[in-house]
């Protein structure tokens, strides 16, 4: 996990996965985000961190429509969101996301779960989904698990089951909302393993996360959230080396002990 | 050395077998001694006199007269009016066909019991089956003689507005309970407004509308079978009730499950189907249950407005100027009816919960 897993990637404008252009989000009078502007390219890992309640998960969630922004502009892979449902079903079908508390469907076994997607929304036979579904869980080395259901199962396994299932519909981008802040400390690494081996594959990646061992050997970029603002965008050695904010240096020291 | 552990020591003899069981169960303490004694006494002094009534000093094929000067009870007004009771006044001759009728719906239901035969061949036998009853009621073809629907009575009737009554109001209280959490506000009120409308009135003073008011609406000669109102009646009513259950079980869904359903790209309708209702039909069964049991039981209520129910059919034997104070005996027959058919629907919810494992 020592050195950077890969350079950063070729960067050109044509290349802007996501942009978010002077985006604002209210939670009834509560200011969420308060003007973020941000732009992602193919390939790039990004890493955000902050205080909670910054507003780091309602951005990443703003990328899929699970939150609606109400001011500014979201564009992915060329579509903008708004309440255009065909716009959002394209979005959502290009974009997988992770969750903290992982969210398998407790009444279908490992190998529903992963075809549910391929089979109702992208139509594809059973038994082919079934295929891609033993291949991802291969992947995530928990094959054996394909016909049990996911409360017997660890929260680490869970976890990669639910990244399994997001690849399964062949995501072009991948959102990851602290997915490892509810496993218990020893299934940790197996869940970030998973997900460094689908960096190095070169997945775009937004990952909202507090595991800086992580975000130094994969990001290309980290971003520290405060108050609905991004604070800081840097490349990792320099995020982690040389703060510029005073902010930032307080939330590094209180996490990094 | 010998080993020692806690499995070598034989517990003490007042601890196991029958004297242990009757020391923890009956008598660990005063209270529980005083209340044991209690209770026998009781038993005591009811059960023989009970029992001499139910069955030693009961008639079972006796003329009426006879009745009047025995001891025990009377069974006689059950084998000498059954076949009223069960079918009130459909034409004596051709009650072969209800119990016909009846049968087929038994074994459907028994079938249906395996929930691993729930095929799409199932779903065609009681689409066969239902024609089948109905051919059989109704006659008319096949060279049956046609029965009118006024003459329908006693246990078939029962078990249509229940079956029929139960099978249509679920599904309807399926909707309505998402129709309340819908976003939609002119889909979310109108759920609102039928379900608290409905829960407000009494399920008599329905069956009254429906008989007595709904068909002033009517245009001239239009008639609506009588049934077919009152059950319309109690398919509205129950599916209110149902409806708020299984809200309750749409509330127990976490957020999570909706976001990651929207997240892999499914439409409402699959998130309902594939994911929510599944979840949220498996915790509400105890409490469905519970609504379908009381459903059953209040099909009774037709009697008001004057369906020959198994009730009603009952209330008529003991009109009968011959069987007049025989009233016990026909109501425990009528009791008992109704408790195998409400004990069969628990026993099998608790079967469901222990398969599903709720």
């Amino acid at each position: 996990m020592d050195s950077h897993i890969a350079s950063q990637p070729e960067v050109s404008e044509s290349d802007v996965v996501i942009e978010f252009t002077d985006v604002h989000k209210w939670y009834g009078d509560f200011h969420v985000l308060r003007g973020i502007n941000l732009k992602i390219h193919r390939g790039e890992r990004i890493v955000i961190c902050g205080p909670s309640g910054s507003g780091k998960s309602t951005l990443i969630r703003c990328i899929n429509r699970l939150e609606e922004h109400q001011r500014g502009r979201i564009v992915v892979s060329g579509t903008e969101l708004t309440n255009n449902i065909k716009n959002i079903e394209k979005i959502r079908a290009e974009v997988g996301m992770v969750f903290q508390h992982f969210n398998l469907f407790p009444h279908l076994t490992i190998l529903e779960n992963l075809t549910l997607g391929p089979v109702w929304v992208r139509k594809i036979p059973r038994s082919e989904a079934e295929k891609t579904a033993m291949y991802y869980l291969e992947k995530v080395r928990i094959a054996e698990q394909a016909r049990k259901y996911p409360g017997q199962l660890s929260g680490g396994q869970q976890q990669r089951v639910a990244i399994a299932r997001s690849l399964c519909m062949k995501p072009d981008i991948m959102l990851f909302d602290e997915p490892t802040s509810a496993l218990d400390p020893e299934m940790v690494k197996e869940v970030l393993d998973v997900m460094i081996r689908l960096a190095q594959e070169g997945m775009t990646m937004i990952v909202v996360s507090h595991e800086m061992g992580f975000a130094k050997s994969v990001a290309h970029r980290v971003l520290f959230m405060d108050f609905g603002r991004i604070v800081e965008s840097n490349t990792p050695g320099e995020f982690f080396d040389h703060p510029q904010h005073e902010r930032t240096r307080l939330f590094l020291s209180q996490i990094l002990h | 050395m010998k080993e020692t552990t806690m499995d070598d020591i034989a517990p003490p003899l007042t601890r196991v077998g029958i004297i242990g069981w009757i020391r923890m169960n009956l008598f660990n303490g005063v209270f529980n001694s005083l209340l044991t004694i209690v209770i026998v006494l009781f038993l005591w002094y009811v059960g023989p006199p009970l029992i001499r009534w139910l069955f030693v000093n009961s008639l079972w094929g006796s003329t009426s007269v006879a009745c009047r000067n025995a001891a025990g009870a009377c069974w006689s007004v059950i084998s000498a009016n059954y076949r009223f009771i069960l079918f009130g006044f459909y034409p004596y001759d051709l009650q072969w066909r209800p119990s016909t009728a009846m049968l087929v719906l038994v074994c459907l239901l028994l079938i249906s019991r395996n929930r691993r035969l729930w095929k799409k061949w199932l779903l065609y036998a009681w689409g066969a089956g239902l024609c089948c009853m109905a051919v059989l009621m109704q006659g008319g073809v096949l060279g049956l003689t046609p029965v009118e629907s006024t003459q329908w009575g006693g246990l078939p009737l029962t078990l249509l507005l229940a079956i029929f009554g139960l099978a249509a109001a679920y599904p309807l209280g399926v909707l309505l309970a998402l129709g309340r959490r819908s976003k939609m506000p002119a889909i979310k009120i109108l759920s609102i407004v039928y379900i608290e409308l409905i829960r407000g009135i009494p399920l008599i003073s329905m069956l009254f509308m429906s008989a007595i008011i709904f068909p002033l609406f009517l245009p001239e000669g239009v008639t609506i079978n009588k049934i077919l109102r009152a059950q319309v009646a109690i398919i509205m009513f129950t599916a209110a009730y149902i409806a708020e259950v299984v809200r309750g079980g749409l509330q127990a869904i976490p957020k999570g499950q909706y976001e990651a359903a929207e997240t892999l790209g499914l439409n409402y309708v699959q998130t309902m189907r594939l994911i929510v209702l599944p979840q949220a039909l498996k915790i509400v069964i105890p409490p469905s249950v519970s609504i379908l049991i009381s459903a059953f039981k209040d099909t009774s209520l037709v009697v008001i407005i004057g369906l020959y129910d198994i009730l009603k059919t009952t209330q008529s034997v003991l009109a009968n100027p011959e069987w007049m104070g025989f009233s016990s005996e026909a109501f425990i027959f009528l009791a008992c009816i109704y408790f195998v058919c409400c004990y069969t629907m628990s026993n099998y919810s608790r079967r469901l919960e222990r398969e599903l494992g709720v």
